[in-house]
């Protein structure tokens, strides 16, 4: 990994958010109804809303008014957003930060447990635990996280025999068991599609690996088991299952949009279907940025992570 | 057709398959009631004789209902990925075969649009469109778009080196002949599997967008609707939600496996 490696994935993600912003911008503009209207309301007088169209500069040709925005985006004036009349940047900082805390439990909680049952899966093939974990990783990558979700609400949060809150949010700063009770629902439904399908990722690379020729070499040498499966085959069937971890936070993040709406769970996902609900152009552009940003980023550091793990991916 | 059977995934993705095609195709003979049919007095009741799979909160049978959804879900997924396909395999073979700077103004584009999450590209384009079946379907298709068009396109660059290709630009073939005749029936494969496996992924959008209600809109019987429907009612009677649920896991677990069996064959180097 060298420098000159991570500044072209850097000016590459950078080229990546320019053409999302861009992509993000014309669908803005092809919404009906302009910032005008929505600021103003359906019954200004139309002097009112022309001149409010040219201080917002909407009668500029289209490439003005996306180099003006994106100005001020990358200044870091995002704007107010129109239906809760509070700065979008405030908006999104703090549901950043709770989706950032969902997404991250819900991949401690998917790295702890699917990559083990991967291996546990390869090492046990064609048993009846193998079969067990295939089966879960088909059923789990079948069900949308609505469904998910629904059905955890009507075993866990029913009202007859339910012991875990149905949905909200509770800041860590105020309780922390608070917070993590309220945790609980959304990482599970998040977590099981990833599970499913990273544990039978790893289960397919390390079944691979273990099959290879230098395992059989290396339990030939008579090196104990344990050891050929820890440090020779793991090792190898590692990083392919991180840069499947790595593409799933895409997902992740889907799932996100979903969950946090189910559970009322104040993060990104949340503002961003509440934003294209409300048509709320400022609060769509930055959380869609963000969203696609976060992405970005994820893959970025998977890419780091694997070459660390790896010592023959060498990214020239 | 045979070795598709040899597969335990195959056998249970095809049975999966025929009994959702069951219920496609005679859904409105089996179904012992109209679908929108009110029993005013059985409602919100768990499976019995007269109600197979009970009653949803205006007393509808939900065994109809699942049946006549079936169409709706199944047409809706199909739909969605053929469009999908067509418009990414398109791109695909454009961007590998029309020269190196095509290419590559095509792929950069291809990459910024993957870079956004499905479900989030798709909110967008069904909020531009606005709510409805329809645009839904649109808006999984221009989804889908990139990363067929990214598929369809290694296909193309990996073919395209072939001997039988050279061969027929070497008799002098037209360029369109080469396209059509050598190229594209060899890039078919790769592109099948992944449109299968993707129609469960449209199956499971397009009833995450019925649930939002920005898909289907009430009273159709699309599952992911029933479900956004039933939700309120859901601890009086879990049946209203359980029975779409399963639905819509039978058929996107149908056409994964059925896409995995699919990928076994045609690749069978790829041991699972």
């Amino acid at each position: 990994m060298s420098a000159a490696y991570l500044a072209r994935r850097i000016a590459a993600i950078l080229l990546v958010l320019l053409i999302v912003s861009f992509a993000v911008f014309a669908i803005t503009q092809i919404l009906p109804g302009n910032a005008a209207v929505m600021i103003l309301g359906e019954y200004a007088t139309p002097d009112n809303l022309a001149a409010l169209q040219l201080k917002l500069g909407l009668n500029d040709p289209w490439y003005v008014q996306y180099f003006s925005w994106l100005g001020r985006m990358l200044q870091g004036d995002w704007g107010t957003s129109v239906t809760l009349s509070q700065p979008v940047k405030t908006l999104i900082g703090g549901a950043l930060w709770n989706s950032g805390l969902l997404a991250l439990a819900a991949l401690v909680l998917v790295t702890v447990i699917a990559i083990p049952m991967g291996i546990l899966s390869a090492l046990r093939r064609g048993t009846f635990i193998d079969l067990i974990i295939g089966l879960f990783g088909y059923l789990g990558t079948a069900i949308p996280e609505f469904v998910t979700a629904t059905l955890l609400l009507v075993f866990f949060a029913g009202p007859d025999y339910g012991f875990l809150p149905a949905g909200g949010f509770v800041p860590l700063g105020e309780s922390v068991s608070g917070f993590l009770y309220h945790l609980i629902l959304p990482v599970v439904t998040l977590s099981i599609v990833l599970m499913a399908h990273i544990a039978r990722q790893v289960r397919s690379e390390m079944s691979d690996v273990l099959a290879s020729d230098y395992i059989r070499a290396a339990r030939l040498k008579g090196i104990p088991e344990r050891s050929v499966v820890t440090r020779h085959a793991l090792r190898n069937a590692m990083a392919p299952a991180i840069a499947v971890i790595s593409l799933d936070v895409g997902y992740l993040l889907g799932g996100i949009l979903v969950v946090e709406e189910i559970f009322a769970w104040p993060g990104l996902g949340r503002l961003m279907i509440f934003a294209l609900q409300n048509r709320d152009l400022p609060l769509i552009q930055a959380t869609t940025l963000v969203l696609a940003g976060a992405y970005a980023v994820s893959n970025l550091i998977a890419d780091i992570v694997i070459a660390m793990i790896d010592p023959r991916v060498r990214y020239a | 057709m045979r070795e598709l059977f040899r597969h335990p995934t195959g056998v249970a993705g095809v049975i999966l398959l025929s009994l959702i095609a069951i219920a496609v195709i005679l859904g409105p003979w089996i179904a012992p009631y109209d679908p929108q049919q009110f029993h005013t007095t059985a409602r919100l009741q768990g499976p019995s004789l007269s109600y197979w799979l009970g009653t949803d909160q205006f007393g509808r049978d939900l065994f109809s209902r699942m049946l006549d959804g079936a169409r709706a879900t199944i047409t809706f997924g199909l739909g969605a990925t053929i469009l999908g396909v067509v418009a990414g395999s398109i791109i695909g073979v454009t961007a590998g075969t029309m020269g190196r700077s095509v290419d590559s103004v095509i792929m950069r584009l291809v990459d910024g649009l993957l870079a956004v999450p499905d479900l989030l590209f798709t909110l967008l384009i069904v909020t531009v469109l606005g709510a409805g079946t329809g645009h839904a379907m649109l808006a999984i298709a221009v989804a889908f778009t990139p990363g067929l068009a990214r598929i369809s396109r290694s296909a193309v660059l990996s073919v395209r080196t072939k001997d039988f290709v050279q061969a027929a630009i070497a008799r002098g073939e037209p360029r369109a002949y080469v396209i059509l005749r050598e190229v594209l029936p060899n890039t078919i494969g790769p592109v099948i599997v992944e449109a299968t496996i993707r129609v469960s992924f449209a199956i499971m959008l397009g009833a995450t967008l019925g649930f939002l209600g920005l898909g289907a809109q009430p009273p159709s019987t699309e599952w992911g609707l029933m479900i956004a429907e039933a939700r309120q009612y859901m601890f009086r009677n879990p049946w209203c939600v359980a029975v779409p649920g399963v639905a819509i896991a039978m058929a996107a677990l149908g056409f994964n496996l059925i896409g995995d069996a699919l990928r076994d064959l045609i690749d069978p180097r790829s041991r699972r």
